[in-house]
């Protein structure tokens, strides 16, 4: 059912939102974003920041936008000259005792108290007391803590009371000693505890792993999806000077909705791993590709494929592999590393999954058959296809049954044995590309940096050799390929890049987003 | 008022009579006085009679905002199918207000009763008293007294026999300033940080535990017995001056007076009688200077503005201050007034719970510009700071302590800016202050310049 809606004018523009809409909220449908530190559309409103005060023709003084619910006929007023005087006095308050050291914090560049006070804040200070100052803390985990630029906007007790339902956060003390302090004996070592460094619109609580990396501006910024578990969490991939120097949680409210796991976050220094294969190989030697997919057409001359494959590969490489197996007979297997499962609480499916591969819902769809043992049945005479596998993890019982090895991955492979073909792939940062999550929402990953060497899409490199198989096709993108798919496929039918935006779509006839 | 002085001729001693009685805190010594025979008579009547009668008397509420009290009871709707709290407010904390300390300390019963009639009116069948931590001693008292209603069967799930179950529960505050604020009273009774919580939700739609809950004070609550027992007619008759205050009310006096000590009058009683008779005047050899007249919250009054004021809700208001809780705190002419201003801001930025930004930075900042100033260290410009903080902290956060921290300096820097500039251009002849001054200010320097808010 949904509420009725309510009319109002914010700032000149008329507003239609459902009863019930805080100001703040309605403010944003009209394009008007009422500053504010201490709401967060992921937690419960606190009030407490005052920030995001605006004036309401015929309230007594000005109201709290993030606690104020929408009412008939308001005017709201965001930029005259009330409000933008009270902003101008929380800015100057929040700043007496801030230590200003912003060319030497790492929120500097995504400051939220930087951003406004270039936008509206004094130009000096009228505070001439020593100012404040205590210790930075560590509050275990991947988090520090420097008060001395905390503005107390509790969203990060907020995060760990109400989402992650594990209060080890408080406000300790009060008045201007206030400072955030961990329960006695207690940090943030719990698994989606380094949220709160997201939700910190200040430089007071920093990601240790992130401390003096990289200034904000310098980082280039990629909508992705995470490939650590099965829930597919919206991410943007940062990265400097071609790697990769932190992951953070993009908005989606279907999948994660502000959040992402640590496990998840700090695991991306794979993504920069430089023993990579970065050369197509034919026999042993470095060759050029042509003769590359020439030596694997014909080891594949008359052989059935073995393929093991990645199941965190995209949707477009688990197509290409079914219509390889489709000419060459055999089938496409893949397993999937087990770990512990993580419920985010405060919200609901959401988890760092047990299946610790983000696309097995897709490889399905695809027809890989999972397994626990991918490398079984390896008949004498097939040809082993390895598709971003790690060399060292094949079993030399599966090398020595098979006729020959084709080698389509990121890793180095110059140690397997029989390797007749190598082709040199990018990873999930370097390509473009489709993932089906656990509930099966379809999600893009957009390319963040360049692949190393010669290293090809996956994508790329399998319609190449689809095609030198005999397929008459003619892909120039991945959205070719999924175009491709979505046609042959029923779940996946409508469904283009462009449809499926950078929040992605449920596949026909799945669960994706119950409940939300 | 009783103890420790006589009672004044003109005093009208309604609450207080028996102050001082120490066998009025026992039940049967309660009940030789009338105790318990309101209670008694609330029971026989519905929960609505009551609150018609609480109406119609004019009773309004004596922990500081004035709101009428029986229209507060009416919000609170009878069978909602959710269970109704009533809180009392004995948190009394508020500088220089201390009556519900004498009342707890010499009349526990009457809280109790209070309490019980409270509860019934408005269908709550749990009542807590938040005291004051520091209040041992009323603790003590109200503790015992609740034991022994309770074993008297006067409360309890069978109260005086009719069937109604009253419980009254006697709860001990921390000692911080904020928890007597009703919100952030009924965080604290949940066993949370007492921070105030935004309105709305109104307590009487989601107060204690979230369900509908009045809140009163212990004064409010007392006088409810005696308008049931002599009629809302009697108590409405009480006023001198607006129609619109009735009843009697203490006032706790104190600072540079010949007798200091809580004194009971009939509303719209002259401050200038009150200040000169009641409590005696001045000591020997002073002139009075200046009065805070409802505890350290509310704007402070010179004594030309004091003596031509009526002491009721409308009267303080139409003299630039608030009755607030009561809380007169006078100042003779041996005072130095931004060196009080100075303390009054220290305390709120002590007792600031610092959620709000205004509040949290506001009150500190103010504290240590006064008292640089105070140290002989102050410049013009701190003034025109000092009054554009003020404003800044006026109005905009989740409860008023903030609005309670930027009043007596506004309307002391109205009223007595001459002595704040005495203080900057170093004038200090021009001061009614000697080297008692000189010396606390060196030591006030030397905390503002080690950066400590002691």
């Amino acid at each position: 059912m949904t509420a009725p809606l309510v009319n109002l004018t914010i700032e000149g523009r008329p507003v239609s939102v459902p009863a019930g809409t805080s100001i703040l909220e309605a403010a944003k449908t009209a394009g008007v974003l009422i500053p504010h530190y201490c709401y967060h559309p992921g937690l419960p409103v606190a009030g407490v920041c005052r920030m995001c005060l605006v004036d309401v023709e015929k309230a007594p003084k000005l109201m709290p936008s993030c606690a104020t619910a929408v009412a008939e006929g308001q005017v709201v007023h965001v930029h005259n000259d009330k409000s933008l005087e009270a902003r101008k006095g929380v800015l100057e308050l929040l700043l007496i005792n801030h230590p200003l050291d912003c060319p030497i914090c790492d929120q500097s560049g995504e400051c939220e108290l930087q951003d406004y006070t270039f936008q509206e804040g004094r130009q000096d200070s009228r505070y001439r007391e020593p100012k404040r100052f205590n210790p930075v803390e560590d509050f275990g985990g991947d988090v520090l803590y420097v008060p001395n630029r905390c503005i107390l906007c509790t969203r990060c007790v907020r995060f760990m009371d109400d989402v992650h339902k594990d209060a080890v956060l408080a406000v300790g003390e009060r008045g201007d000693r206030a400072v955030i302090t961990t329960a006695p004996d207690a940090g943030l070592t719990q698994p989606w505890a380094s949220n709160v460094v997201d939700l910190c619109p200040v430089g007071a609580l920093l990601s240790k792993d992130f401390l003096n990396k990289a200034r904000a501006w310098e980082l280039d910024r990629s909508a992705s999806v995470c490939t650590g578990c099965s829930q597919g969490c919206n991410i943007v991939v940062e990265t400097r000077d071609n790697a990769v120097v932190r992951l953070k949680p993009r908005a989606n409210e279907a999948v994660n909705a502000f959040f992402m796991c640590d496990e998840g976050r700090l695991n991306y220094r794979w993504l920069n791993r430089q023993d990579r294969c970065a050369v197509p190989m034919a026999n042993g030697a470095p060759a050029e590709w042509s003769t590359a997919i020439a030596a694997a057409v014909g080891a594949l001359n008359g052989k059935r494929a073995h393929v093991v494959a990645n199941a965190s590969l995209s949707n477009e490489v688990f197509f290409l592999l079914k219509r390889i197996v489709g000419k060459t007979g055999g089938s496409v297997k893949f397993d999937v590393p087990q770990g512990a499962e993580a419920a985010l609480p405060g919200v609901e499916d959401l988890a760092l999954r047990a299946d610790r591969v983000a696309n097995a819902t897709g490889a399905e769809a695809f027809g890989a058959a999972r397994t626990e043992q991918p490398y079984a049945g390896v008949s004498a005479g097939d040809v082993l296809v390895l598709v971003d596998v790690e060399p060292s993890a094949v079993p030399s019982t599966a090398l020595n049954a098979a006729s020959a090895v084709i080698f389509i991955g990121t890793a180095d492979p110059s140690g397997l044995s029989k390797l007749t073909a190598a082709f040199p792939i990018a990873n999930v940062v370097e390509s473009d590309g489709t993932l089906t999550n656990l509930r099966g929402r379809v999600q893009r990953f957009l390319q963040a940096k360049a692949a190393p060497g010669q290293a090809r899409p996956a994508w790329f490199a399998l319609a190449d050799l689809l095609i030198a198989l005999g397929e008459k096709a003619d892909y120039a993108t991945a959205s070719d390929i999924f175009a491709a798919l979505a046609t042959s496929t029923p779940a996946f039918d409508g469904m283009s890049f462009d449809s499926l935006g950078l929040k992605g779509t449920p596949l026909a006839g799945s669960m994706a987003g119950a409940g939300r | 008022m009783g103890y420790p002085h006589k009672t004044h001729p003109r005093e009208t001693a309604i609450l207080s009579k028996h102050f001082g009685e120490t066998e009025a805190r026992t039940l049967d010594g309660w009940k030789k006085r009338g105790g318990y025979r309101a209670l008694e008579q609330a029971l026989a009547m519905t929960p609505a009679q009551i609150v018609d009668i609480v109406k119609a008397s004019g009773l309004r509420g004596r922990g500081g905002a004035g709101f009428p009290t029986g229209m507060k009871w009416s919000f609170m709707k009878p069978g909602d199918g959710k269970p109704h709290y009533l809180c009392c407010n004995a948190d009394e904390s508020e500088p220089g207000t201390f009556k519900d300390r004498e009342i707890m300390r010499w009349t526990p019963h009457a809280l109790v009763e209070g309490c019980a009639i409270g509860a019934y009116a408005i269908g709550a069948e749990t009542a807590y008293i938040y005291i004051r931590g520091e209040f041992t001693e009323c603790i003590d008292w109200m503790e015992k007294a609740v034991a022994e209603a309770y074993a008297a069967g006067i409360i309890g799930n069978n109260a005086m026999g009719t069937g109604k179950r009253i419980d009254v529960h006697v709860h001990k505050g921390a000692g911080a300033y904020i928890c007597g604020e009703e919100t952030a009273l009924m965080e604290s009774l949940e066993g949370k940080r007492g921070n105030p919580r935004i309105k709305p939700p109104f307590p009487a739609v989601s107060g204690l535990f979230s369900q509908p809950t009045t809140i009163n004070n212990v004064e409010t609550l007392v006088a409810v017995p005696h308008i049931l027992m002599n009629g809302p007619e009697w108590y409405k008759a009480m006023s001198l001056s607006s129609p619109k205050s009735t009843g009697s009310k203490l006032f706790s006096v104190c600072g540079n007076v010949s007798r200091p000590g809580n004194y009971e009058i009939v509303l719209g009683f002259p401050f200038k009688d009150f200040l000169y008779d009641l409590c005696g005047g001045p000591q020997p050899g002073r002139k009075f200077k200046a009065v805070i007249p409802g505890g350290a919250s509310v704007p402070i009054q010179t004594m030309e503005e004091a003596e031509a004021t009526m002491m009721d809700y409308e009267g303080f208001v139409a003299q630039g201050t608030m009755l607030g809780s009561g809380g007169v705190i006078i100042f003779d002419d041996q005072q130095n007034m931004p060196r009080m201003i100075a303390r009054l801001a220290r305390f709120f930025a002590h007792e600031s719970c610092g959620q709000c930004t205004q509040c949290r930075e506001g009150t500190a900042w103010t504290t240590k510009i006064l008292e640089r100033i105070v140290a002989g260290q102050g410049t013009f410009e701190d003034l025109d700071t000092l009054l554009e903080l003020a404003d800044n902290m006026t109005g905009k956060t989740i409860c008023v302590l903030s609005d309670s921290c930027a009043a007596p300096v506004v309307s002391g820097l109205q009223k007595f800016r001459h002595e704040f500039e005495a203080l900057i251009t170093g004038k200090r002849s021009s001061m009614s202050t000697g080297a008692k001054l000189t010396a606390q200010s060196s030591q006030l320097s030397a905390a503002a310049s080690t950066g400590l808010s002691v």
